[in-house]
């Protein structure tokens, strides 16, 4: 019983982790219309901020602040919107597939960074023996206490999302996506609104990648893949329903279930059959998702409007 | 009369160039706006009447001239700025946000929101809540007025050309504006709605003090409705004044018949 439960409080774990980030991403795609090809880039700043901040000192990597996670954490979100912000002031006032190949051209230089500055981040090596809060709990309890604190950011973060989506800023950033020579018209400033909407987004996604961080006690530059950290993070915004928060909540929740069943399902291949499906796996999620488009392009839950007062 | 004269003039534009690439849009247009009429701007397609309200708006910055609003030089300012100053404007093809509401359509023209402003959305949410109350009755006086009451919590996309229209009428009220400029409110909108808007804007115009400049094609309508009336043609003005004394310029005439006999330019 008791691996089961531990099985299942890493997926919930990690789906929750997922959930944030989708969250971020809703933000800035559901909510404002803004192309992020990049959440990698914000998930590894927030994930090697708060290792660095509270891993104990070393010569392979910068650290030795030993700071405690509830320090760390509001700071990884802070170094998100700390990197959104001059990527968003320069390309937000262009049109929107200028952000787009912004977000791509950061998420690729990060990557280079965390591999190749070794004296800040360790280098191919990574940062180990990050601590994972209430680990001394052991285990299976540490672990479950773990699963509740992601959902309690999470339940945090969606809350802000839902105040932020129906507020009358929310619907600025709805009308600006709709259309925004209308928005101008009526008299929005359409880049200084953009703005917020990602810096926010990305704060979102600097708190997941902490997150991750802890959870994995490590990290590396193999643990931040393009696949799972941008990829993975769009199929679930359009699985669960851009523009909806629940929806976002919902399709992190079950793409992360159907990508850690296949990963099992694949497991009990033989040998070099088990290789391939990883490979299968990925064609099919991007099946899935054509299929998703072509039939039900709102997702599981579409965006709704917000009922009046 | 004479204090007509001397107050500034709603809206005055002088010498107002505008170029796309070797393209002469506006080639000095000098035109004024009087407080609290309704201005009527004809002219054949092509002439430079859209460009000279997406200049005069903000929407694009002008190669050349000056713009003032009541006395106060404009030129090159952004909408939203012009929008606080009290302008507003409507498109040739209503541009709605499609995925919002009727009611939220125009809500969100309101100028100076608080609950606009972060972080207050997360933590003034009882104060907004009261806010959102009040702007729903505004925008739903407003739909009142434009016979729209009824399809206010419908999405934008559900609404006919002309009930569009109307909508982007709502929000440049929304606003608050006292000078808006509508581009062709009657193009392609049946004759009973467009009795309907005629009716609105001249009741807008009398009782709420509003000024107008009117770019139209239905130039009965502008007769009836317009004083003074400006013709464009390739970029500049050709001829002011009354509907009849510009449509007794010959300029005039000769400009729409080249239209006649070109029908391809456009």
């Amino acid at each position: 019983m008791e691996p089961f439960a531990l099985y299942f409080a890493t997926i919930l774990t990690l789906a929750g982790i997922y959930a944030a980030l989708t969250l971020g991403l809703n933000l800035q795609w559901g909510l404002t219309g803004l192309m992020n090809f990049g959440p990698l880039a914000f998930v590894a700043v927030g994930a090697y901020t708060s290792a660095i901040l509270t891993v104990g000192g070393s010569a392979q990597h910068l650290g030795g602040f030993g700071w405690p996670w509830w320090l760390a954490w509001p700071l990884a979100a802070l170094a998100g919107a700390l990197l959104a912000l001059p990527i968003g002031a320069i390309s937000l006032r262009l049109r929107a597939d200028y952000l787009a190949i912004a977000t791509i051209g950061i998420a690729e230089i990060l990557r280079l960074i965390v591999r190749n500055e070794d004296w800040l981040t360790g280098g191919p090596l990574g940062i180990p023996g990050i601590p994972r809060p209430f680990e001394g709990l052991g285990l299976p309890w540490g672990q479950f206490a773990y699963l509740a604190l992601v959902a309690a950011v999470v339940a945090g973060l969606y809350a802000m999302a839902q105040a932020t989506a129906r507020s009358p800023f929310g619907r600025t950033l709805r009308a600006i996506r709709d259309d925004e020579e209308a928005a101008k018209a009526a008299g929005k400033n359409p880049a200084a609104f953009r703005l917020q909407a990602f810096v926010l987004g990305a704060a979102c996604m600097g708190l997941a990648g902490a997150m991750l961080a802890h959870f994995f006690k490590f990290m590396g530059p193999d643990a931040l893949d393009p696949v799972t950290a941008t990829f993975l993070v769009w199929v679930m915004l359009i699985a669960g329903g851009s523009g909806n928060n629940l929806g976002a909540i919902l399709g992190a929740v079950a793409v992360w279930a159907l990508w850690a069943a296949t990963d099992w399902l694949a497991g009990q291949l033989p040998g070099e059959l088990a290789t391939r499906a990883a490979y299968v796996r990925l064609f099919l999620i991007g099946l899935a998702l054509q299929l998703i488009l072509l039939y039900r392009p709102q997702g599981l839950i579409g965006e709704r409007p917000p009922r009046p007062a | 009369m004479s204090g007509a004269a001397t107050a500034p003039a709603a809206l005055a534009a002088e010498g107002l160039t505008k170029r796309f690439g070797g393209f002469t849009a506006l080639d000095g247009v000098s035109l004024a706006v009087p407080e609290g009429s309704i201005t009527g701007l004809i002219g054949p397609n092509g002439a430079g009447k859209s460009t000279f309200f997406a200049t005069v708006a903000g929407f694009l910055r002008p190669d050349g001239g000056r713009v003032w609003l009541r006395g106060q030089e404009v030129t090159g300012a952004p909408p939203w700025r012009l929008h606080r100053a009290g302008l507003a404007r409507t498109f040739q093809i209503p541009r709605l946000f499609g995925r919002l509401t009727v009611a939220e359509n125009l809500a969100v023209a309101a100028p100076d929101q608080p609950g606009e402003r972060l972080p207050r959305p997360w933590f003034a949410r009882r104060r907004i809540r009261e806010e959102e109350r009040a702007l729903r009755a505004r925008v739903m006086a407003v739909l009142e007025r434009l016979n729209l009451a009824r399809h206010a919590d419908a999405p934008a996309t559900a609404l006919s050309g002309g009930q569009k229209k109307l909508v982007e009428l709502g929000r440049a009220l929304m606003s608050g504006a006292s000078l808006i400029l509508l581009d062709e409110p009657a193009a392609g909108v049946n004759r009973t709605l467009l009795r309907e808007i005629a009716a609105t804007i001249a009741r807008l115009n009398r009782e709420d003090g509003i000024t107008f400049l009117v770019i139209e094609h239905d130039l009965d309508l502008v007769a009836e409705l317009c004083h003074p009336v400006h013709c464009m043609a390739e970029g500049r003005v050709i001829a002011s004044g009354s509907m009849a004394e510009v449509r007794a310029d010959p300029t005039v005439a000769e400009a729409y018949l080249g239209m006649a006999l070109e029908p391809d330019a456009s």
